[in-house]
């Protein structure tokens, strides 16, 4: 079914606030949160573990209290509308781990059967590239499968809203880029998707808008290609040298065409804006001062250096110390 | 357009996730019946014992031997005086008699057994000299259905089958939904909340039909128990047992976050009602002080009229009060459980 743009933002949250008590003291996961997204956008929220994305989709979902700050869904409220609320956005978790001794089908359909109006069960299967599997218990499905499950049930209520929350983590790549065609194509059909996810390129390929969150707030807001042109320089240029060494940053930054100079773990990166006029130089001095280069790789600027230069840290960093 | 009910679905996937699974298909039906042969076997009524009584070597030996073993159930052996002692002394005899002259009677008077044999085999001798008897007596046997441990035994198993299948098949299913995120996944659609509470309640009352068929099928069968009362009495007593312990499951379940968690709470409960609440010996023998907090557990009250309806044929009018305690535990158990119930986590 085609949805039809409607008047007014999908989501609108102002000055959200939200903390939990821990044992030493509380932890801010959400710091004065603001976000308006478009009827019939892609909106991702793109930031590292434990930056208070799932925090902030899920007080968005209804599931969970804000400390304070005003939140307004599709113009109507949490705690008034709940249940017409309820009907016409869809929801992915996190994780959900569906009963493991039903079928596929059995699960679309108690899912379905919630809902006053909607899609028909089969049909979304078949949507999600899950016909083969209908008669299958969910316990037998690949983790791809299952996520594409996830995205069925919130599709069978035939949502005009859906929320995905980190919809490919831990999936291959083949499987993350068939759920991307999947989400891409909802998003056609007229729908508002909200996202989270701390990969960068998943954030590039489907979003129409993102906003960067880090500790709770969002540190910067645009689509894609406008935070990227941010940067000043479209391209990065990084490399390494074989003892390991680096060149003085104030020399590199004095090279022609070049923006920005960092360190990184193996090597340096340089923000450049021509790519064929820096190099040459680098090179040159390469040579100049008689030292051996054991790796140059130029690339498109992403959002992940975008993430860098406003925290000085990558996304993934934090992917094994904290988990949301 | 196709209609869908929720609660039916709901239902259905409770039904279909339980016979999916067989260990819980054994814990539930098969258990209970293993349960109930096992025990019904320990404590069947055997027959009589025999009484094995020696004799010592000597002239008269064979002739009371022989008066002796006229009488059915009497094993006798003649052997020498040492090897009678030794006998005796291990048990395989219960009584050694000497004749010389005068008849004595060896024997450890703190086995009952041996104690038994005297007494028959003096009885037996006396009439044999010509002992008479002053007035006639006739025996009448009673083991009859109905008086047997088993009978006893099988509404008391079925009692705590309903208790632990209600608590557990509510408490353990919604606990392992909720760390499963499945719970916080459900209220995230315009799912009913009493829908859900209705189809775990209403999931356990399908259970409970074939629960009962199993144990009292099995026990009228194998046991040959006698049940007296209206079906239609047994299966309220069934849906109210189940009613009530499925709330009781709930309320265990409503805040808890882990499995582990729920089954500490879960046995905590359980443990009083499985010692105390008569289901393998009478509540009646716990002294008289305990007795206001025995008889105010569900599950005493349940096996009360089990029993009554099942053994004796009484009425469910008969067991009303036990009833209403029974069916108060169920309602104040569901009314805290709606309160408390931890839906996201």
């Amino acid at each position: 079914m085609m949805h039809q743009a409607r008047l007014g933002p999908a989501i609108r949250c102002r000055d959200l606030h939200k903390q939990y008590k821990t044992r030493n003291g509380s932890v801010r996961a959400v710091n004065g949160l603001d976000l308006e997204v478009r009827p019939g956008e892609c909106f991702g929220l793109l930031g590292p573990n434990g930056a208070g994305k799932t925090t902030t989709i899920e007080i968005l979902e209804g599931l969970l209290d804000a400390s304070s700050g005003d939140v307004e869904i599709l113009g109507m409220r949490w705690g008034e509308h709940d249940d017409e609320l309820r009907q016409r956005i869809g929801i992915s978790l996190q994780e959900t781990r569906f009963a493991e001794k039903l079928s596929v089908i059995e699960t679309l359909v108690l899912f379905r059967s919630f809902y006053r109006a909607g899609n028909d069960p089969a049909d979304v299967m078949k949507e999600l590239g899950l016909g083969e599997k209908a008669k299958s218990w969910v316990g037998k499905l690949s983790g791809g499968q299952r996520q594409r499950l996830a995205v069925a049930c919130a599709l069978v209520g035939d949502p005009e809203l859906l929320f995905l929350d980190e919809p490919t983590t831990g999936l291959d790549p083949q499987s993350r880029r068939h759920l991307w065609d999947t989400i891409r194509r909802l998003g056609e059909q007229g729908r508002t998707i909200l996202l989270t996810t701390h990969y960068m390129d998943e954030a590039e390929r489907l979003c129409h808008r993102v906003a960067v969150v880090d500790h709770g707030e969002v540190i910067a807001l645009g689509s894609p290609a406008e935070l990227i042109a941010g940067l000043g320089g479209e391209h990065v240029v990084e490399f390494a040298l074989a003892d390991g060494s680096g060149i003085a940053e104030e020399e590199l930054a004095s090279l022609p065409a070049v923006l920005e100079v960092r360190k990184e773990a193996a090597g340096m990166a340089l923000t450049v804006t021509e790519p064929h006029v820096a190099i040459p130089a680098l090179l040159q001095k390469v040579q100049h001062e008689g030292l051996d280069l054991a790796r140059l790789i130029t690339r498109h600027a992403s959002l992940e250096d975008v993430f860098v230069r406003l925290t000085g840290r990558r996304l993934r960093d934090e992917e094994i110390s904290s988990a949301e | 357009m196709k209609k869908y009910h929720p609660l039916n679905e709901l239902l259905l996937a409770r039904v279909r996730e339980f016979v999916r699974e067989p260990e819980a298909l054994f814990w539930v039906y098969g258990f209970p019946l293993l349960l109930a042969v096992g025990l019904g076997i320990a404590f069947r009524n055997q027959p009589a014992e025999k009484i094995y009584v020696d004799v010592e070597q000597s002239g008269t030996a064979a002739t009371i031997a022989q008066v002796l073993r006229r009488s059915p159930g009497m094993v006798v052996e003649i052997h020498a005086a040492d090897e009678c002692r030794n006998r005796l002394r291990l048990g395989k005899s219960s009584l050694v008699v000497r004749s010389d002259g005068a008849t004595t009677f060896l024997f450890d008077p703190t086995r009952s057994e041996s104690v038994l044999a005297r007494q028959r085999v003096d009885d037996l001798l006396q009439r044999a000299a010509g002992r008479h008897d002053p007035i006639a007596t006739r025996d009448e046997h009673l083991t009859e259905p109905g008086a047997r441990y088993i009978d006893f035994l099988v509404p008391g198993l079925l009692g705590m089958n309903l208790m632990g299948s209600g608590m557990w098949g509510v408490g353990f299913v919604i606990v392992d939904m909720r760390v499963r995120k499945l719970l916080k996944r459900f209220v995230a659609t315009p799912m009913k909340r009493a829908d859900f509470l209705w189809s775990m309640m209403g999931s356990r009352l399908v259970f409970m039909i074939p629960e009962l068929v199993v144990v009292l099928g099995a026990g009228a069968l194998f046991f040959g128990i006698m049940i007296k009362g209206n079906l239609f009495a047994i299966l309220a007593l069934g849906f109210l047992g189940a009613v009530s312990f499925s709330g009781l499951g709930l309320l265990v379940a409503s805040r808890a976050q882990r499995i582990e968690t729920v089954s500490g709470l879960m046995n905590l409960v359980q443990l009083p009602m499985w010692l105390l609440s008569g289901i393998f010996f009478s509540a009646d023998r716990f002294p008289a002080a305990l007795q206001p907090f025995i008889q105010s557990l569900p599950l005493t009250q349940l096996n009360n009229a089990l029993r009554a309806v099942i053994l004796e044929g009484a009425s469910l009018q008969s067991q009303a009060l036990g009833l209403a305690i029974l069916a108060a535990w169920g309602c104040v158990s569901f009314a805290c459980a709606l309160r408390w119930f931890r839906w996201s986590s």
